[in-house]
């Protein structure tokens, strides 16, 4: 049974998600950023968490368009700046859920030393990364995730620096969850999204997915579809994989799977923890609410 | 070789049943439905929407199990598929 939009009274799922009256969405056929978006939104709600208590925050970039999109709680930062904004966002409000949600060059390039520094502070957000080995939104310049030998406008004859392998970047920053999904694999990203989202600390998840019309075309690979067919025929699941052994290659083997998952006080509890220490009784827990720092 | 036997069951098996819906203006005609769908319902049609791509159509539409796997790929929210019999309850009540 098939039905025509004119006829239906019902509403797509993802509706109650998004802002509509910004539907359709800026990105390119075949980029997979709005997959990644249905991901997160169906693991929000499988969360069955209170909506009102979740933010989405990102940068600039095609990818940080997502705090534009969702409705929910967002804000739009200037370039790398998503997670010192959501920084401060958990801390003033330890109750709510804040979700970092931008690109691999917002995140890792110039906004590097955020990301850094707040996984080892232990900062109970998460942060989710989509990757597209390149700068999309300005014109595909190299990122500091192009893999070697890749094309990108600024390196048009393949790039010689080497990238940097994020979930090593972020579990030897001190990030208690970190895990690599590709765009293609929609439900365990969706469950990917669930356990970061779910874990009282750093999470990671890094989201390989397609940039069309700047990485596919650049390198003569075809389409998004043709890097969804890439990432079926070249991802290897394995979960616990030691982080060293994940770097990306051009075109060659994802490692994909959940590769840190450990307990490690927070932020907020090394904060609550030594400030007890220092003043005993005297000293009041910062945190309650409904989010991670309920204990 | 058979690598399976018939379920002592295949009496009781209930296989889901989906209605898919296509919001063809919405649509980019990435194909990503058209390829992941376990079951081969869709293809791309002829068809062109006011923004010139081609939606999805559903050429098995009896085969569908509801499982998703197209709403949850589609880049645009473009297609979604709801249970079947949830659909006739709506409809009834
Ligand atoms: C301070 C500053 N520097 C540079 C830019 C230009 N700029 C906008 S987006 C972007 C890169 C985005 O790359 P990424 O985060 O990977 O997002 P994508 O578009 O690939 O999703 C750059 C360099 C800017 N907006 N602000
Ligand atoms: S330029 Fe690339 S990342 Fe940006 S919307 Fe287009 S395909 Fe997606
Ligand atoms: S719900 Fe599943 S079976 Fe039905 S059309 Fe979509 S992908 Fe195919
Ligand atoms: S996945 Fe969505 S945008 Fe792509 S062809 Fe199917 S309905 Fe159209
Ligand atoms: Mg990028």
């Amino acid at each position: 049974m098939i039905t025509e939009v004119a006829q239906q009274k019902q509403e797509h799922p993802m509706e109650k998600l998004l802002r509509m009256d910004r539907i359709p969405h800026i990105w390119c056929p075949t980029c997979g950023i709005g997959t990644t978006v249905t991901a997160l939104a169906v693991a929000l709600e499988q969360l069955e968490l209170d909506l009102d208590n979740v933010a989405v925050v990102s940068g600039i970039g095609c990818t940080g368009r997502v705090a534009g999109y969702m409705k929910l709680d967002s804000f739009h930062t200037t370039h790398g700046r998503a997670i010192p904004f959501a920084f401060g966002l958990h801390v003033a409000r330890p109750d709510m859920k804040v979700i970092v949600f931008s690109g691999d060059g917002d995140l890792i390039s110039i906004g590097g030393n955020h990301f850094i520094h707040t996984a080892r502070r232990n900062v109970d957000i998460t942060v989710i990364c989509v990757n597209n080995f390149i700068y999309a939104m300005t014109g595909g310049q190299v990122a500091p995730t192009t893999p070697l030998t890749a094309k990108s406008s600024t390196s048009p004859y393949g790039n010689y620096e080497h990238p940097f392998n994020l979930p090593l970047l972020a579990a030897s920053s001190g990030a208690v969850y970190v895990a690599r999904w590709t765009a293609l694999h929609i439900r365990r990203l969706t469950t990917a999204f669930k356990e970061a989202i779910s874990k009282r600390g750093f999470s990671f998840v890094e989201v390989i997915a397609p940039c069309s019309t700047l990485y596919a075309r650049l390198n003569k690979l075809g389409d998004g579809l043709d890097l969804m067919k890439f990432y079926h025929d070249n991802s290897i699941i394995k979960h616990g994989a030691d982080p060293k052994d994940i770097d990306i290659e051009y075109q060659s083997k994802i490692t994909v799977g959940k590769f840190v998952d450990i307990e490690k006080p927070t932020f907020l509890d090394c904060l609550n923890n030594r400030n007890k220490e220092v003043f005993g009784d005297k000293y009041k827990i910062y945190g309650g609410g409904n989010g991670h720092n309920r204990d | 070789m058979k690598y399976w036997r018939t379920p002592l069951d295949i009496d009781k098996i209930k296989i889901p049943r989906g209605e898919l819906h296509i919001i063809k203006e919405r649509c980019k005609g990435c194909g990503f439905c058209v390829e992941y769908c376990p079951k081969g319902v869709l293809k791309l049609s002829d068809e062109f929407n006011s923004k010139g791509y081609h939606p999805p159509v559903a050429i098995k539409p009896d085969e569908c199990v509801n499982c998703d796997l197209c709403e949850m790929l589609c880049p645009d929210f473009a297609i979604y598929c709801l249970r079947a019999e949830d659909v006739e309850k709506e409809v009834t009540s």
